[in-house]
């Protein structure tokens, strides 16, 4: 009986990524260097105590009270190892905001209480992420409504989903199994039910659960047909009555704006875009556009992006006007 | 039955025992106690009685709190959560929050203790606007009233930060009723932090400079400037977010074309300096506490001084740091990681130089001394989860877990509460004549440290194992640390429950107070027990250094 609970007991989180390795080597430096001093500390404040208790006798021949050269290294040294702390924090922050090379990218979308992914062949699930070993993933995240977290405590990482814009995670998992995903950015009601499981799998496993439930378009067709459904063809297309930004090639370009920025075309410009259009009007063209906002579902904004992406080949120049 | 229990009906009309050493010939000013009508205490201006109505005050929000606390813990034996619903415990954390931070903590030391010794302190009659500090409770009990009223029509589920747009459009409860509670009381604070600024710079007793300053009147002086220049901040924040919600103004909502992280940065913007108004006083105490009881003067009393001051100024620039995954750019997330790391610095340099205090001193461990060296090392081990959390990779993991709760509650509770309880013991025979049975103190400090380590270090652990914070119901392989934690709550509690239960006890039937039982320096202790209506008799005059104890001598000294 008590072998069971002891066995049920958990004291380290599953290490599930090297990103968790490397969170934790710092986690253990950290531990060993403050519990060090914590417990200097404690041992020299009881044995002051315990010397200079009322009731002992001891040299009690007034010391000075004031030191400048004593002050001045208990300022400097802690400033010096905080530097230390902080600059390897930091290294591994930086590491995790750079977007990873060769990714698969999944879409999130956060909705009060549940996670809704889909990966870009099509395949969708529910508060379940499906992904290879060894494979680096990518969050693209939406929230529908309130802000939510998207954690997984095995891979040591969390991000912040929010509605109105993207943000991304990424980790790449070196251990079959499932682990658990929890919203951890308080969002209402059913907060603590807003869990899920990142399920890693063999690439053979997934390729094979991949093709697995209902045949699927990819995001990127369905983007496609978006486009055409939605009306953006109509004027974003070489014969199209209306004088409109060509999107060949748009994503990951340089964009003159009429108000003379030029923005980096990524997905949050692209979505910013098709909801506030008239907030960046590209150079040379009229703020003919009609916002999309409210009439189009976070779903179907990531398939439309994506099918932007997809067609991100053909020069930029397309988008210069000619005068 | 003896004397005290036949003078029971109004111990203050009772000559002093003779043995009080400063009683001369001369007849006894009455004390502060003296009147007993409601009126008279509804409508002074006296700053110790002011400060003995905040203390009731805070008393009964500490203890919905703390009810609130209690079921949230109770909830959290099982995994499923069986006790309350998931709206429920939401409301719970919420009303925990909330009360615990603007109606506990935020005015325990600096309007009940402050508001006490501060006067005495700088050998003042009283604050410098008297009736400026009774409206200040007026406020307080207005604003408390409405957050009270918030809770009974139904309550409020945003928990204490109030995050947009789930606050100002999604939630279904009184946020814009709790938000006003909120909102009326930050002019309470900011109306005592303007009292003691100008108390402090106006004042002051004869020969008292600013280098012969308590250091408690330091830390509230500190206190004060973020009272003064960050609760603005709040109610404008708060202010956006009532428009937002009930006007539509977008502000915070992008639907409405709002932006969510904006009110992160500027609720932030306050409450990281807020956090700060709940240490800085504590730390003043127990500077006051290690100097009374090692009869010394501090090691570096400019350092701990300054330490105050940079402390609350430094504060107003780390608020990023609540925000590493919020979506904030990398660069700024290492800014605020690096100045995170300033700002502990002279938090450390308080720690090491209070343990300088204590060589070669004189040290009896008496009740406030025990619930000082709790502090101290319950403070530490806060400050150090804090470079835990300021550790940018860490915090990734870290934020929004058990950890970040157990971290600041080590440093609220396991600090500012224990420091709050030390204070009042250490001043409990001035603000009531009285002693308290000092046995039990004792026996008292040690259960808290107790129940406050086992209820809060298993939440570190929690935190690690990635553990959610406001969650009604969890993975089952987090239960025995939920377990242990609720545990060590019960003993937490009754830890509370029996000073306020010996303190009551105590006001009749404790032996009187000397004026000075501690054998202590400091203005305060000049006067009597409880002291006169306008505190000192004579004028005092501040002849020499503070803290300028005698040379203990070598001896063993007995009791
Ligand atoms: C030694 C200096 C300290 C450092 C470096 C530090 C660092 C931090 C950091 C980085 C966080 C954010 C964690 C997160 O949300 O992921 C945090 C949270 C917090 N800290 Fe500290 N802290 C320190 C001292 C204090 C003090 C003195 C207090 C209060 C008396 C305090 C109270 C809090 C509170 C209330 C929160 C969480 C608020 C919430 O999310 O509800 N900290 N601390
Ligand atoms: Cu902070």
């Amino acid at each position: 009986m008590s072998r069971v609970l002891l066995a049920e007991i958990q004291f380290f989180p599953d290490q599930a990524s090297k990103m968790a390795v490397r969170v934790d080597t710092l986690l253990i430096w950290l531990i060993l260097l403050t519990g060090f001093v914590t417990f200097a500390i404690a041992v020299v404040v009881i044995y002051f105590l315990a010397k200079y208790r009322k009731r002992a006798a001891a040299d009690r021949s007034p010391p000075k009270t004031e030191n400048l050269a004593v002050e001045v290294t208990w300022s400097v040294i802690p400033f010096v190892i905080f530097l230390g702390m902080f600059g390897w924090g930091a290294k591994i922050y930086f590491k995790e905001s750079i977007d990873p090379k060769n990714a698969m990218e999944v879409h999130v979308i956060g909705k009060q209480w549940m996670w809704k992914l889909e990966h870009l062949q099509g395949k969708r699930e529910i508060n379940e992420l499906h992904v290879p070993l060894g494979q680096t993933v990518k969050l693209m995240m939406t929230s529908q409504d309130v802000i939510h977290s998207f954690f997984m405590p095995a891979f040591r990482i969390k991000q912040d989903v929010l509605p109105g814009r993207y943000t991304t995670e990424w980790f790449k998992a070196t251990k079959l199994g499932s682990y658990r995903i929890f919203c951890a950015q308080y969002c209402g009601t059913n907060h603590a039910l807003m869990t899920g499981q990142v399920i890693v799998m063999t690439p053979t496993d997934f390729a094979a659960w991949l093709k697995t439930g209902r045949e699927t378009v990819s995001v990127a067709q369905r983007g496609e047909q978006l486009f055409h459904s939605f009306g953006c063809s109509g004027c974003h297309a070489a014969q199209a009555a209306v004088r409109a930004p060509l999107l060949e090639g748009i994503y990951g370009s340089q964009v003159p704006l009429a108000d003379g920025r030029i923005v980096h075309a990524d997905e949050r410009y692209l979505r910013d875009c098709i909801l506030i259009p008239n907030t960046q009007i590209v150079a040379g063209f009229e703020p003919v556009m009609p916002s999309f906002q409210g009439r189009i579902s976070e779903d179907d904004l990531f398939a439309i992006i994506t099918y932007l992406m997809s067609i991100g080949s053909s020069p930029p120049e397309a988008n210069i006007p000619n005068r | 039955m003896d004397e005290y229990e036949a003078a029971s009906v109004r111990p203050n009309d009772m000559p002093l025992p003779v043995q009080n050493y400063v009683m001369i010939e001369r007849e006894e000013p009455p004390s502060y106690l003296k009147e007993h009508t409601i009126r008279s205490w509804l409508l002074t201006t006296d700053h110790k009685r002011i400060g003995l109505l905040y203390l009731f005050s805070i008393i009964v929000f500490f203890a919905i709190a703390a009810t609130a606390a209690a079921i949230m813990r109770l909830n959290l034996l099982t995994p499923r959560g069986d006790l309350v619903q998931a709206e429920t415990y939401n409301k719970l954390f919420t009303t925990h929050g909330v009360l615990m931070v603007w109606f506990f903590l935020i005015p325990s030391i600096p309007s009940v203790l402050g508001n006490f010794v501060l006067p005495l302190m700088l050998g003042a009659r009283d604050l410098a606007f008297p009736k400026l500090n009774l409206l200040s409770w007026y406020i307080f009990i207005l604003g408390g009233a409405i957050a009270l009223y918030a809770l009974l029509v139904g309550g409020v589920d945003t928990g204490w930060t109030f995050y947009t747009p789930y606050s100002s459009t999604y939630s279904n409860s009184h946020v814009a009723l709790m938000a006003a509670g909120v909102f009326i009381n930050g002019f309470s604070s900011i109306l005592t932090g303007l009292n003691f600024i100008v108390t402090t710079h106006k004042l002051r007793a004869p020969g008292m400079t600013w280098m012969r300053l308590r250091l408690f009147v330091w830390s509230m002086y500190a206190t004060s400037l973020i009272l003064v220049l960050a609760t603005p901040v709040l109610a404008m924040t708060l202010t956006l977010m009532a428009l937002e919600r009930i006007w539509h103004v977008g502000v915070f909502d992008p639907a409405l074309g709002g932006d969510p992280l904006l009110f992160q940065h500027l609720f932030w913007f306050y409450s990281h300096p807020a956090v700060y108004i709940m240490i800085l006083p504590g730390m003043g105490v127990v500077s006051e506490l290690v100097c009374a009881f090692s009869k010394k003067r501090v090691f570096g009393y400019m350092f701990v001084a300054f330490a105050s001051l940079a402390i609350a100024l430094l504060g107003f620039l780390v608020w990023g740091h609540h925000m590493f995954v919020s979506s904030q750019s990398v660069f700024a997330g290492m800014i605020f990681s690096f100045l995170s790391f300033a700002v502990a610095v002279p938090s450390a340099i308080k720690i090491f130089n209070w343990t300088a205090t204590l060589y070669r001193g004189s040290i009896s461990l008496d009740t406030p001394m025990l619930y000082a060296i709790g502090f101290i090392g319950l403070f530490t081990v806060g400050g150090m989860t804090g470079l835990f959390l300021a550790t940018l990779g860490v915090d990734v993991h870290f934020h929004d877990t058990y950890f970040v709760i157990a971290h600041f509650h080590y440093i609220m509770v396991g600090g500012m509460v224990m420091a709050f309880m030390g204070g009042l013991h250490f001043w409990w025979p001035k603000i009531s004549g009285r002693l308290y049975p000092e046995f039990l103190g004792k026996m008292t400090a040690i259960v808290t440290f107790i129940g406050f380590n086992l209820t809060f270090f298993p939440q570190f652990i929690l935190g690690y194992l990635g553990m959610p914070r406001r969650y009604h119901a969890y993975p089952e392989q987090f239960q025995v640390y939920n377990d242990l934690s609720t545990a060590g709550a019960s003993i937490l509690g009754l830890g509370y429950l029996l000073p306020l239960c010996y303190l009551i006890w105590s006001c009749r039937y404790g032996k009187r107070a000397a004026n000075n039982p501690w054998g202590v320096k400091g203005f305060e202790w000049e006067t009597t027990s409880p002291p006169p209506v306008h505190n000192f008799e004579q004028p005092p005059v501040q002849t020499e250094e503070v803290y300028n104890y005698p040379p203990p001598g070598n001896e063993a000294v007995a009791d």
